[in-house]
């Protein structure tokens, strides 16, 4: 969770987002919504891969209450760090973590 | 019956751990607590210097000294490498073979530079035509380098997030534009900054304000730019998502990460660094270990000025924790940045967790005499200032004149701020004093 500095229209629902551009609620997440972020980003459509890194993104977060940094997904995700990036291009961690309806990994400053 | 004395162990004796040493040495109580250090280096280095080195306004003599001077009278260190830290029996083993029991440990041993953590960077190439300016060595190594290279592909590269000092290697481009020049084969100087950020700075406003200087000193900007491996055959580097840029001398910012035995203790992160409590600096997994400076994980900049705010902090949080009260004092996440943009100028900024960079005057409103966000002689006249003002107040744990807690006095304000009802120091003052 982190403050909401603006607000955006996305599929007819009006949600709150904070300073990067990511959702301020986990609450307003979903998986529709999160297709739509995915898109924003230029990925198309999100394939099996995708949930699995998002579903481990979301999980961590749950637990610890930060996205994971990049170093942690190639870690404990499953998927490599080479595969990573070629599912979410440039910023696989900063990516997966708006599409997964998180805050910026703590990593990125 | 004499009480039994209790160890306050520090592991770490440089920025943070001396600071803790001397503050803490006023601080407790000596007749019921022995304060002890441990650090494998017996010379202290000035960190920030290194950074001048290479362009030949610093040399080695500038930037050490011996750990011992800096200390209160009479203190010693032990000199060892730390092997593990015991937290179930609250202990400490060292290589020396010496084994140390704590009542309190302060994790204070900050990060390092690991370039084997990426493909080819400590190749066939490294300290050839690839340096690092972090190290003392590379740093003296790369200023004989620039003495005789005449010129072509400069690449500024941060293999990733985080690192110390993050405005550094930015300090690095503008002096490098500024010493080609003055060498006269600037034009002959193709300067790349290749970052896994999105934006030269890692603070937004910073960006907004000051990223047109990259483009007005020629500097090329490269982002979010994950660097994979280094090619030593074709000197390229290639991102993780296979862009390439080539090079001829590449100056880059290795993969950091916190102490050894860090991770043989089981005490950190994927990098080594502590998971920290980010306004009490308290270990999470253990309430007697706390983590100051570099060695913790929280999202403050890894900077001596952080480890300096985070020090008046932390002694008062000690002191608590030995009383059995509540850890009262917070750590807002405080840093303060000379940032070197070349030429006798500077600039300066002043953040913490909560409130951008802003522009204004520092640390006195309409006085200054530094200025925010703006490139200024005064800002670097500071920035110099700064290391005597490191070696003869920082170090020894005396007061600067700027207090641990962001104030936003002299701060041009932005309307996002104003508008949040974000707090004046006077208020701010009125509630810490009130308790939290």
């Amino acid at each position: 969770m982190s403050a909401a500095v603006a607000e955006k229209v996305i599929l007819g629902k009006t949600l709150s987002i904070d300073a990067d551009g990511n959702l301020a609620n986990l609450s307003d997440w979903n998986e529709e919504i999160a297709a739509e972020l995915a898109k924003e980003e230029g990925i198309e459509v999100l394939n099996e891969k995708h949930w699995q890194v998002i579903n481990y993104m979301r999980k961590v977060y749950t637990d610890t209450g930060d996205a994971p940094s990049i170093r942690k997904l190639t870690k404990e995700s499953g998927v490599d760090t080479k595969e990573l990036y070629a599912l979410f291009p440039k910023g696989p961690a900063k990516k997966a973590a708006r599409i997964a309806g998180l805050p910026k990994p703590k990593g990125c400053i | 019956m004499e009480t039994q004395m209790k160890n306050l162990v520090i592991l770490g004796a440089g920025t943070a751990g001396t600071m803790m040493l001397n503050k803490l040495h006023k601080a407790l109580d000596l007749s019921r607590w022995r304060l002890i250090i441990v650090d494998n280096e017996k010379t202290h280095y000035y960190q920030p210097g290194f950074l001048f080195i290479p362009f030949g306004v610093y040399n080695e003599s500038d930037v050490v000294k011996q750990k011992v001077k800096f200390f209160p009278e009479g203190m010693n260190m032990i000199n060892s490498e730390i092997w593990k830290v015991i937290p179930e029996y609250n202990m400490v083993h060292l290589d020396n073979g010496i084994t140390l029991d704590y009542d309190v440990l302060i994790i204070a041993t900050g990060s390092k530079l690991a370039p084997e953590e990426t493909e080819g960077l400590t190749g066939k190439l490294w300290k050839k035509d690839i340096f690092d300016f972090y190290t003392l060595d590379g740093a003296k190594a790369l200023a004989e380098k620039f003495k005789t290279w005449d010129g072509g592909k400069l690449v500024i590269n941060i293999t990733e997030m985080p690192i110390k000092c993050p405005v550094a290697p930015l300090e690095f481009a503008f002096l490098a534009d500024a010493f080609f020049e003055e060498r006269g084969i600037r034009e002959k100087v193709h300067i790349q900054y290749v970052t896994p950020l999105a934006e030269a700075f890692t603070k937004h406003k910073c960006a907004e304000v000051l990223g047109h200087f990259l483009e007005d000193k020629g500097i090329e900007l490269v982002a979010e730019f994950n660097t994979g491996r280094i090619d030593n055959d074709e000197k390229k580097l290639i991102s993780w998502d296979e862009r390439e840029v080539d090079f001829d001398l590449l100056v880059t910012v290795p993969t950091n990460k916190g102490a050894d035995y860090i991770e043989t203790s089981g005490l950190g992160d994927e990098l080594n660094f502590v998971p920290t409590d980010k306004h009490t600096l308290q270990s999470i997994a253990h309430k007697n270990i706390f983590v100051i400076g570099d060695a913790t994980n929280i999202p403050a900049s890894k900077a001596g000025s952080v480890a300096h705010f985070e020090s008046e902090i932390l002694t008062e949080n000690i002191l608590h924790f030995i009383h059995a009260e509540p850890l009262a004092a917070r750590f807002d996440g405080h840093a303060n940045c000379f940032i070197e943009s070349g030429r006798g100028k500077a600039f300066l900024i002043d953040f913490n967790y909560d409130v951008e960079p802003m522009p204004g005057n520092f640390p006195m409103a309409h006085i200054g005499p530094f200025s925010l966000l703006k490139e200024t002689r005064m800002n670097h006249l500071g920035k110099l200032m700064f290391r005597w003002a490191y070696w003869n107040i920082l170090l020894k744990g005396k007061e600067l004149p700027i207090g641990p807690q962001m104030s936003l006095k002299g701060k041009i304000l932005d309307d996002i701020y104003k508008s949040d009802g974000f707090i004046t120091d006077e208020q701010q003052i009125t509630k810490l004093s009130g308790g939290i």
